[in-house]
């Protein structure tokens, strides 16, 4: 596509990246922090970190939505497998770490685990089968949260239900400011997330917390050039939200699908994997529909899970504490191929996503 | 998972669209979260579309980077 190449064009990269060095502090460090899987590949793909002065740092916080999934929420989709509920699924959840086994491990053990490239198919899938009961698990941020609105608003089969484990992101970017250590100086956003909720919610970190906030697209001169205009801010002294990615998000974001999701659903305490509770940070199923809820219906009750495998580093590189580098499990005993970790499983996870660009071979030993 | 891919809106049908990924591929998306017409660029994630690709916006894009690059050189020349 035309649009993707110029959004590529390596001259221009170079000419951003001149700026970048411009305009940097020439000394202190500057941390700057995105939040969502798809800005880490751009990153680590297109060698972005690379280009950047040694004291600028780009740093990935929880936005990888898979593995943010809290293992008690995957023991909940296997139990419910192993009871003869066909479990539908995205294909990226299928070999996240449960406290005992994935769904994968699920499904080898003889539970009906199926794969789907949308909330859509799993509707079709049920209709299709009528004497089978289906549950849909339901991950995502609230980029994929609307589709499920959506079809739990159409009246779905009654034989579907949902596993909701929906959740969002600006509580997760209000964790990172308080954790003490962390030194964040700016956050560039999620730009596909912002498609649905708009620019309003993040309001909050340059007015709140005088943080520079820049939402961003993925193509490389998208991260050029939001990380150019964090650091711009960064040297007036100012914070100020701002949009780089107008192309697709405004102001007032996907309304039509924010409408969906305010029907569907209520605002929630919810786990993430190894980072605890977050308040108001994950969407359950509302009142009026709690008919369509797997856990309601099936009378779930599992409260706990075992989130992090013994030596597993994921909680502190899902907040960009650490890079995958410095976790001993690292292409040693986790890969992937054979993970350890949620943030090895999946596409959007950083260990996977520095192990698939061969970044091991910066390890420092 | 938040993976968002554009693609051209080719047809049409209630909330069902034929949408163009390049090269050929057409796929079957939910429309029913956008107002999208035949011919415009859509993002579309996990099989629905979620936005409306602004053309206009992404040209704007470009030539505000190329002013912001062209102003920044010509204050270096002063």
């Amino acid at each position: 596509m035309v649009e993707k190449l110029r959004f590529r064009d390596p001259k221009m990269a170079e000419r951003v990246a001149e700026k970048i060095r411009e305009i940097a502090p020439k000394k202190s460090l500057v941390k700057i922090c995105h939040v969502c899987g798809t800005h880490e590949w751009t990153i680590t793909h297109f060698g972005i970190r690379s280009l950047l002065p040694k004291n600028v740092e780009v740093i990935a916080g929880p936005g990888c939505p898979v593995c943010i999934v809290p293992a008690s929420e995957i023991d909940e989709a296997t139990q419910l497998g192993l009871k003869g509920i066909v479990i539908t699924c995205f294909g990226d959840v299928l070999r996240v770490p449960g406290s005992k086994m994935s769904l994968l491990n699920a499904r080898s053990q003889g539970a009906d685990v199926r794969v789907v490239y949308s909330v859509a198919d799993a509707v079709k899938m049920a209709q299709k089968e009528p004497n089978k009961e289906f549950a849909f698990f339901a991950i995502g941020f609230e980029t994929t949260a609307p589709s499920t609105a959506a079809e739990v608003l159409k009246k779905p089969p009654k034989n579907l239900s949902f596993l909701v484990s929906h959740r969002l992101i600006p509580p997760a970017m209000e964790l990172l400011l308080g954790i003490g250590d962390l030194h964040i100086d700016g956050f560039i956003a999620p730009g596909h997330v912002s498609t649905i909720i708009g620019l309003r919610p993040y309001e909050v970190f340059p007015k709140a917390y005088c943080m520079p906030t820049v939402v961003a697209g993925f193509e490389p001169l998208d991260v050029l050039f939001a990380i150019y205009m964090v650091l711009k801010q960064f040297s007036e002294g100012t914070a100020r939200l701002e949009n780089e990615y107008t192309r697709a998000v405004s102001w007032e974001g996907n309304v039509k699908a924010q409408e969906l999701m305010r029907k569907a659903f209520e605002v929630a305490d919810g786990d993430w994997r190894g980072l605890g509770r977050l308040p108001n940070s994950s969407l359950r199923l509302g009142e009026e529909y709690v008919r369509f809820d797997a856990r309601e219906k099936f009378d779930l009750k599992i409260q706990h899970g075992r989130d992090l495998l013994p030596g597993c580093q994921c909680h502190l590189v899902m907040i960009g504490k650490i890079k995958p580098t410095e976790c001993q499990l690292f292409m040693e005993t986790c890969t992937p191929q054979k993970p350890v970790g949620a943030c090895m499983v999946s596409i959007e996870g950083t260990c996977r996503i520095w192990a698939k660009n061969r970044i091991p071979n910066l390890r420092r030993n | 998972m938040c993976l968002a891919i554009p693609a051209k809106v080719v047809g049409i049908k209630e909330d069902k669209a034929q949408v163009d990924f390049g090269e050929g591929v057409l796929r079957e998306v939910s429309v029913s979260l956008v107002n999208a017409k035949v011919g415009e660029y859509v993002l579309v994630h996990a099989g629905y579309a979620i936005q409306v690709l602004s053309e206009k916006e992404a040209e704007e894009t470009i030539s505000l980077w190329n002013e912001i690059l062209e102003a920044e050189e010509d204050l270096k020349g002063k």
